[in-house]
């Protein structure tokens, strides 16, 4: 068995000297209905290790230059789907976004998602986005008398809908989606991949209300197969592979 | 202000409060309040899995599940909890696979399970597969399934409600507490609204922000366990933390323990599996406690990696990477992600990391909480981190969290909606909302000098220097000194925001007031409790003293006339059934 010790070091960023902090300018979309009905971009100059997340940034203009500044957060880690903003162009959480990762020499631009209402700088109203997953019956749907243990299921069968139960709900991919942008009706892809979570686990049996669901003229049938989706998913789901499934599986029935 | 009136209210919607939820909106009318979304919770960033004895894989008995725990907790579990735990722990993984959680099977399709620390056969023969998981995130499967559920049984969820108040009616004849309300403020407006419930579940979580280097959110700030202390209720065993041992080094984040149950190794610089000299039996599955102590042994006995010898390596290298790839894909990225690092061929930093909270508000088995050692405060229930039953005792071990949130939540949601069914409001108190908005008028308007992130983060080094892993009186002391000079500060904090709208300026400045008294509750526990037991080791009282505090630390607030401020420690037996204390060795 290969035993790590101390030629591995090399490798570890641990033993590299502590890097220095550089300067990062952060160009940021403020907007405060109690202040202003513009919203306009602010320039905050800090100084930052560039291992540093995004979100990180966020905090220490927060805590240190100016309080007013407004984003959601909680775990810090890519798993509470809180911080989904806009930076440099692209949808990502800013607490998996490190900033070396995302040319620190030009200002980082930082703003609300698109296409859901922006409440306070990056903060927007989350209920259309909600309400949509609600839509979808987002639950085990199943006929019968409850089994005395679990229900049986094969890995095979596990592994067939794995990679959309890892969505955390962040809204990175619905509000990436140019279809959604222009359409709030549109159920948008998180809604979509939380419906083929269910339609294709073989323990579920209301694939078909589902699929009439999808079915509906702000359904499926909407997406254009730009990529956005799939692009912009901090979880690496492939969203417009499972938007795709679903749209088969309305035509063949067969899930 | 609003009011509004429900038959039971649910404060919190991680697991144990939507567990709670699921039971009790079948039952009465229920309104849940979060200060986040439901599925922000941090119940997600749980992974390894949760325990009970299926024996789906191999032999197991849940009397071995109870047995493991309360030695797990160092003898300071409530053994009837414990077994009411690891006997109801069957049904509440059944109940969530019917549910539609998504678990790893095994090849006859069963739920697979795993290894996990201190989970034994036959009382500590062995390591034993008793934990149920979904991939390495167990949590997030449980929080989305819970969620969905609430979807489908149609939960009213009340999001981005912070509440900051318990109200209790004070029988003037009896002098008995019960609960009547609590007072919450809208984010999103700043307005304040006022829930009067026949029952209350608190279910808001942990407090482990008040330590630098921790695996929770920045949003477990203690507020449940906050508001109850100021009402006069009593904290349980707060000197019981709980430091994961695989944390990312520096950061904090967590590294399931799965990863060493899928049969990762803790080395030293040496390359040495230096568990094996610790817990020669379970070895880097020995419980959390015992892991972490050997963690820092061997860096201050200068056998520590980097440059600054602080950190070991848990090592995955020699598993292969498909395993990797099926059993621990989310901390693999992790690894990737923050550290810029390759888990298939090289072996990651981690150190010990803040991680749970074994203490909290006291309750029964019935999640009812206890004003004293006995007397129950009708109507008001606590269920999952913030509550000490206590079925961990001094150290809990792990996917036991995942398991108390289900087991506990559905227990509260079940007793809180039987309650209220029973009983009428209790009226409120005149000028409910008085003090939240004395609270927030006086944050808004101070024009003090001190700001809430130079205190929080002072607070947070504090607690990282002197009452985590190894504690001695004067650590302990230079705590508790610390504490008090930043608590006279806060007094003086300002805010940047004054505005109404979504001012999470103002809710900081009020968490770290939260953090702030649960720290100076923490510290003074841990003072007077001179033996070392689960995760609280005094390295001036080396070992577990029976004799003197083979009980549970019981912590009061007491308000002079004057209004000056004091914790008052009393204690309350363990209870005891079948297990006598033993020496513990893994």
């Amino acid at each position: 068995m290969a035993t790590p010790t101390m030629d591995k070091v090399g490798t570890d960023p641990s033993a590299s000297p502590a890097s220095p902090y550089i300067t990062v300018t952060f160009r940021i979309r403020r907007f405060n209905p109690e202040v202003s009905d513009e919203a306009q971009w602010q320039d905050f100059q800090i100084e930052i290790d560039p291992k540093e997340r995004v979100l990180d940034a966020l905090h220490k203009i927060k805590w240190d230059v100016d309080g007013t500044l407004t984003f959601r957060r909680s775990c810090a880690h890519g798993i509470c789907g809180s911080d989904a903003m806009r930076i440099n162009g692209k949808n990502r959480l800013a607490c998996k976004t490190l900033i070396k990762d995302i040319n620190p020499e030009k200002p980082i631009t930082v703003e609300a998602i698109k296409g859901l209402t922006v409440l306070k700088d990056l903060v927007v109203d989350m209920d259309p986005f909600f309400q949509a997953y609600r839509d979808v019956m987002p639950f085990l749907i199943t006929k019968g008398n409850e089994p005395t243990r679990e229900r049986l299921q094969s890995a095979e069968d596990r592994e067939r809908f794995d990679d959309t139960t890892k969505c955390i709900l962040c809204a990175a991919c619905t509000s990436s989606c140019p279809v959604f942008w222009n359409d709030g009706q549109y159920f948008g892809p998180a809604a979509i991949v939380n419906a083929h979570r269910f339609i294709f686990d073989s323990r579920d049996e209301g694939g078909e209300q589902r699929l009439e669901i999808l079915n509906d003229r702000d359904g499926v049938w909407r997406c254009r197969t730009t990529f956005n989706c799939t692009d912009a998913c901090p979880r690496g789901i492939e969203v417009t592979k499972a938007i795709q499934e679903v749209k088969r599986a309305l035509i063949t029935r067969r899930f | 202000m609003q009011i509004h009136k429900y038959d039971t209210v649910i404060v919190g919607a991680g697991g144990a409060g939507m567990r709670a939820a699921i039971e009790s909106t079948k039952r009465s009318r229920t309104a849940v309040l979060t200060k986040l979304y439901p599925t922000r919770s941090h119940t997600g960033a749980a992974q390894g899995g949760m325990a009970a004895a299926l024996a789906n894989v191999e032999e197991d008995n849940w009397e071995w599940h109870t047995f493991d725990t309360i030695k797990g907790g160092d003898y300071l579990v409530d053994q009837d909890a414990a077994e009411i735990l690891a006997k109801e722990a069957i049904d509440s993984v059944l109940d969530l696979e019917k549910m539609g959680l998504p678990f790893n099977r095994t090849p006859e399709g069963r739920i697979d399970q795993r290894r996990f620390g201190g989970h034994s056969r036959n009382h500590g023969e062995a390591p034993v597969r008793r934990s149920c998981y979904a991939s390495d995130r167990t949590g997030h499967m449980i929080l989305q399934t819970l969620y969905q559920n609430c979807v489908k049984e149609g939960v009213e969820f009340f999001n981005e409600f912070y509440v900051l108040d318990l109200l209790l009616q004070e029988d003037p004849e009896t002098g008995l507490k019960k609960s009547a309300g609590v007072v919450a403020y809208e984010l999103a407006t700043g307005e304040i609204h006022v829930f009067q419930a026949k029952a209350i579940i608190f279910a808001s979580g942990g407090t482990g922000k008040f330590f630098k280097v921790t695996s929770n959110a920045h949003t477990l700030t203690g507020d449940g366990q906050a508001a109850a202390w100021r009402r006069g209720l009593p904290l349980e065993d707060m000197e019981f933390f709980q430091f994961h041992p695989t944390g990312i080094w520096r950061m904090g984040i967590l590294l399931t323990e799965g990863a060493r149950g899928e049969g990762g190794i803790l080395r030293n610089k040496d390359g040495e599996r230096f568990m094996e000299k610790y817990a020669p039996v379970m070895k880097d599955l020995a419980s959390r406690d015992v892991v972490s102590r050997s963690i820092y042994t061997e860096i201050r006995e200068g056998r520590g990696c980097g440059p600054e010898g602080d950190h070991v390596y848990l090592d995955l290298t020699h598993l292969p990477p498909e395993q990797l790839d099926a059993k621990l894909p989310d901390i693999t990225e992790f690894a990737r992600t923050y550290l810029g690092i390759e888990p298939y061929t090289d072996p990651i930093p981690i150190q010990p990391t803040a991680h749970y909270a074994m203490g909290g508000i006291p309750t029964n088995v019935e999640g009812e909480v206890l004003a004293d050692n006995t007397t129950v405060v009708p109507g008001l229930y606590a269920a999952g981190e913030v509550a000490c039953v206590s079925v961990h005792g001094a150290n809990r071990l792990g996917t036991n969290s995942l398991l108390d949130i289900n087991v506990f939540g559905r227990r509260s949601g079940i007793a809180a909606a039987e309650y209220s069914a029973k009983n009428d409001f209790v009226e409120l108190p005149e000028n409910p909302a008085q003090m939240v908005v004395d609270q927030v008028e006086r944050l808004r308007n101070s024009t003090g000098t001190e700001r809430v992130a130079t205190i929080r983060l002072e607070l947070q080094e504090c607690m990282d220097a002197n009452v985590m892993v190894f504690r001695t009186e004067q650590t302990i002391k230079t705590a508790v000194d610390k504490i008090a000079e930043l608590r006279k500060r806060y007094l003086n904090v300002s805010i940047q925001d004054k505005g109404k709208r979504f001012n999470t300026d103002l809710l900081e400045a009020i968490e770290l007031g939260n953090l702030l008294d649960l720290a100076e509750v923490m510290a003074t526990s841990a003072l007077a409790r001179k033996e070392s037991r689960g995760g609280h080791y005094r390295e001036d009282y080396p070992n577990r003293d029976d004799v003197n505090f083979m009980r549970h630390t019981m912590a009061y607030r007491e308000v002079a006339d004057d209004g000056t401020e004091s914790i008052r420690l009393d204690y309350k037996p363990v209870v005891q059934t079948r297990y006598q204390p033993m020496e513990r060795k893994y």
